[in-house]
């Protein structure tokens, strides 16, 4: 597309009316078709007029969540499901502010984000002028990158730049300032050119040294007892498939982080379940036991760590990572790997490894699969979590891609929902954000327009960000919206009830809106089911529908999430393995 | 243990903020920071005087620099050959009674007085910190009313001593 130009003001400007003066914010428009983005999350104000006119001019798609937090979690949504870069505009001040949790999320999660804050007008930043925030200050900890743009002409390739850093690499948010008098200005050079990257301090290594894949090799040869610990850089690399080839070529187990789900189909014989705090039982003791210690993208986050004194004691640890700073960050590691998941992988494919004499070590850790598996009981009427978790699985034949928050409802669905799919599941494995799964849902369905997505939330996470129901409707974006209703913060007394002596301080909430009657404000459907035989029947007709759906699922309040490792625990003294 | 850590790094507004914020979030404690122009225009050096527990410690601390954006080039030169300088401005209590001794004391430190009032000096003294150091031990007793200390700045020495290779008796 072309800009168009505005004759008058280069008229205004005693220059030619031939060259092209446009205004800054036609100048970002143009670059954001340059970087071919699809779609634009946001939400306007006062220092992003001129860019929302320019869009008014030259559409791209644009969602207009209800609150800016909504914007961005939808933009996370978006990126996971679809491997681009999402992209935000929010307004200076509170619409800025409004972004940081989202912002600092996609951190910690590694997720591709290029966020636009309008900003006031350079002659008065600095002056506490009306809303003005130094979002530049406040985002430097929880940003991958983040600039201030000064001159109009550096826009084009500070915009560039920014989708280059957010996307290369181990992915992450870049935040780019723009002073409202910036979107304004005239741009008078003759083209928005896209220039060349070139940042001396910013190289990724991406291709592994071969020497280490060499090492990496032998060591797999010689253990006894090998295991592969996939993570999310395994899916960021778009690797699930080459990892697949690799663990089947080598015969050894497979276990995940929690966002590394999907990476390995969850019927996979060779997959042991998640690790972690709330990991299967085989998954974590083989961990304990083993000889070799093979991470593939995971960052050893003490969620799946537990205490680091008792984390894979026997192990000689690979860890292969993009990102130089998390190796050995936490756990000491043998043979470094910097490299991008997927070269690294297939370099190694390429070498052909075989184990020899591991046979006793898989059974022996199929054994344990197959005596502790994950496990609840229900001898009452009414429905369990994890029943319901089941059900959906059941209906959707894990296919679906899947939301949630942070707490019981997402462990339960980390648990107990098969992915079948690299890019099938979408949560706040970081920085554990409520309120993330439902807005995070809409991006992803907007991403992939023809599956089947749900989002599976708590009730306390979803009145966190509800609002977004407006967007459901308006746009008719047929997400499933489950609420797993136990009328508390479920993970929250959990801890209380063995931790605190079950002294339930603010955890529970007792009053709750209608939520079918909340669905129907916003003229969506809405149902409430209490049993597992309306559950059924409900989530059959809704996961199957094309619309969207409100489903207020009243689980068991008293329901805890086990197995559990508890804080400062090792990995082999896991709680509630058997019933 | 004390290291001594060069960054050279992009002279844009906010890079000091930057690589200060993120020592802060990885909690370790700066002993001194110094920033300027170099050779290079454009281009910064940091010297920074760091307190850290142990050898992870470090190379975490040297990894999380190396991925700032802005940041061209670390280095941890504290086991190498180094040139460290800081300067230190101190106004001292000289009444004239003691004002020839604690010039008798200047001297040998090669340091200046750049200031005089009638009880107060002001001496400036650079040198390596453990020089600084030792000269206001020296004053002190004196009674220091003001000081200010710029922090080390330092580089590697052109020549670095090569270890001599062990003589066998064979």
């Amino acid at each position: 597309m072309s800009v168009q130009v505005n004759t008058k003001q280069a008229e205004a400007l005693g220059g030619d009316v031939e060259k092209q003066a446009v205004q800054g914010a036609d100048i970002f428009i143009q670059s954001l078709q340059n970087e071919g983005v699809e779609m634009i999350f946001g939400y306007p104000g006062g220092a992003v007029l001129p860019i929302y006119d320019a869009l008014y001019k030259n559409p791209i798609p644009h969602i207009l969540a209800r609150h800016e937090q909504g914007a961005i979690h939808a933009a996370e949504g978006y990126a996971r499901v679809s491997g681009k870069t999402g992209v935000v505009i929010a307004t200076s001040g509170p619409g800025a502010t409004n972004l940081v949790t989202g912002i600092a999320d996609a951190m910690m999660d590694s997720l591709p984000l290029v966020v636009f804050t309008g900003q006031v007008a350079s002659a008065v930043i600095g002056t506490d002028a009306f809303q003005e925030a130094d979002i530049v200050g406040i985002t430097q900890p929880i940003t991958k990158h983040n600039y201030q743009v000064k001159d109009v002409n550096d826009l084009p390739r500070i915009i560039h730049e920014a989708f280059h850093i957010a996307s290369t690499g181990r992915p992450g948010p870049v935040l780019v300032d723009i002073p409202k008098n910036v979107s304004n200005e005239i741009f008078t050079m003759a083209e928005v050119k896209q220039t060349e990257v070139n940042l001396p301090g910013y190289q990724p290594t991406t291709t592994p040294n071969f020497l280490q894949i060499q090492k990496v090799a032998q060591a797999i040869q010689k253990a006894k007892k090998p295991l592969v610990l996939a993570g999310a850089g395994v899916l960021h690399a778009k690797a699930a498939e080459d990892l697949t080839a690799f663990i089947e070529q080598t015969k050894i187990p497979v276990t995940n982080t929690l966002l590394g789900l999907g990476t390995i189909h969850g019927e996979h014989p060779q997959f042991l379940g998640m690790a972690g705090m709330h990991g299967t039982y085989a998954a974590n003791m083989a961990i304990c036991e083993c000889d070799l210690l093979i991470n593939f993208g995971a960052r050893f986050d003490d969620r799946l760590t537990g205490n680091l004194e008792h984390f894979a004691p026997n192990a000689q640890v690979i860890h292969i990572d993009i990102d130089p700073a998390e190796i050995g960050k936490n756990v000491p590691t043998d043979i470094p790997i910097v490299a991008d998941a997927k070269e690294a992988i297939q370099a190694l494919l390429k070498l052909g490894i075989s184990t020899e004499g591991i046979e006793q070590w898989t059974a022996h850790l199929n054994e344990m699969k197959e005596e502790y598996p994950l496990h609840y009981k229900n001898e009452e009427e009414g429905i369990l979590p994890q029943e319901a978790i089941e059900m959906i699985h059941k209906h959707t034949r894990g296919d679906a891609i899947v939301t949630t928050d942070v707490g019981q409802h997402q462990m339960w669905t980390a648990q107990y929902y098969k992915f079948n799919h690299p890019d099938h599941w979408v949560t706040s494995g970081g920085l554990g954000t409520m309120g993330f799964g439902f807005p995070a849902a809409i991006g992803a369905q907007l991403a992939k327009p023809k599956e089947t997505v749900v989002a599976i939330t708590g009730d306390g996470g979803f009145q966190m960000t509800l609002q977004e129901l407006s967007l459901l409707q308006e746009s008719q974006i047929p997400v499933k919206v489950i609420i797993l209703n136990n009328q508390c913060l479920g993970m929250v007394r959990q801890w209380q009830q063995t931790f605190y002596q079950e002294r339930y301080s603010e955890s529970l909430m007792p009053s709750q809106p209608d939520f079918v009657k909340l669905a129907e404000a916003y003229d969506i459907e809405g149902y409430k089911v209490t049993s597992l035989n309306e559950a059924d029947a409900v989530f059959e007709k809704a996961l199957n529908s094309n619309k969207p759906v409100l489903i207020d699922c009243r689980v068991k309040q008293i329901e805890n999430v086990y197995p559990m490792v508890a804080p400062g625990k090792g990995l082999h003294e896991m709680l509630g393995v058997k019933p | 243990m004390k290291r001594v850590i060069t960054t050279t790094v992009i002279n844009q507004s906010g890079v000091l903020n930057r690589v200060t914020g993120l020592l802060m979030k990885r909690q370790f404690n700066i002993e001194s920071i110094t920033v300027g122009h170099t050779e290079q225009p454009g281009i910064s050096k940091m010297t920074f005087v760091v307190h850290v527990e142990d050898q992870r410690k470090l190379e975490q601390l040297l990894k999380q620099l190396q991925k700032q954006i802005d940041v061209l080039k670390v280095n941890d030169i504290s086991d190498k050959a180094i040139v460290t300088r800081e300067l230190a401005l101190i106004k001292v209590l000289s009444p004239p009674a003691v004002r020839s001794e604690i010039t008798s004391i200047i001297e040998p430190f090669r340091a200046t007085v750049i200031d005089m009032s009638k009880n107060v000096i002001t001496v400036q003294v650079t040198g390596d910190p453990e020089k600084v150091e030792a000269f206001i031990d020296l004053v002190r007793p004196y009674g220091i009313k003001e000081m200010t200390r710029t922090g080390a700045t330092a580089f590697v020495r052109e020549n670095q001593k090569t270890p001599s290779q062990q003589l066998s008796i064979l």
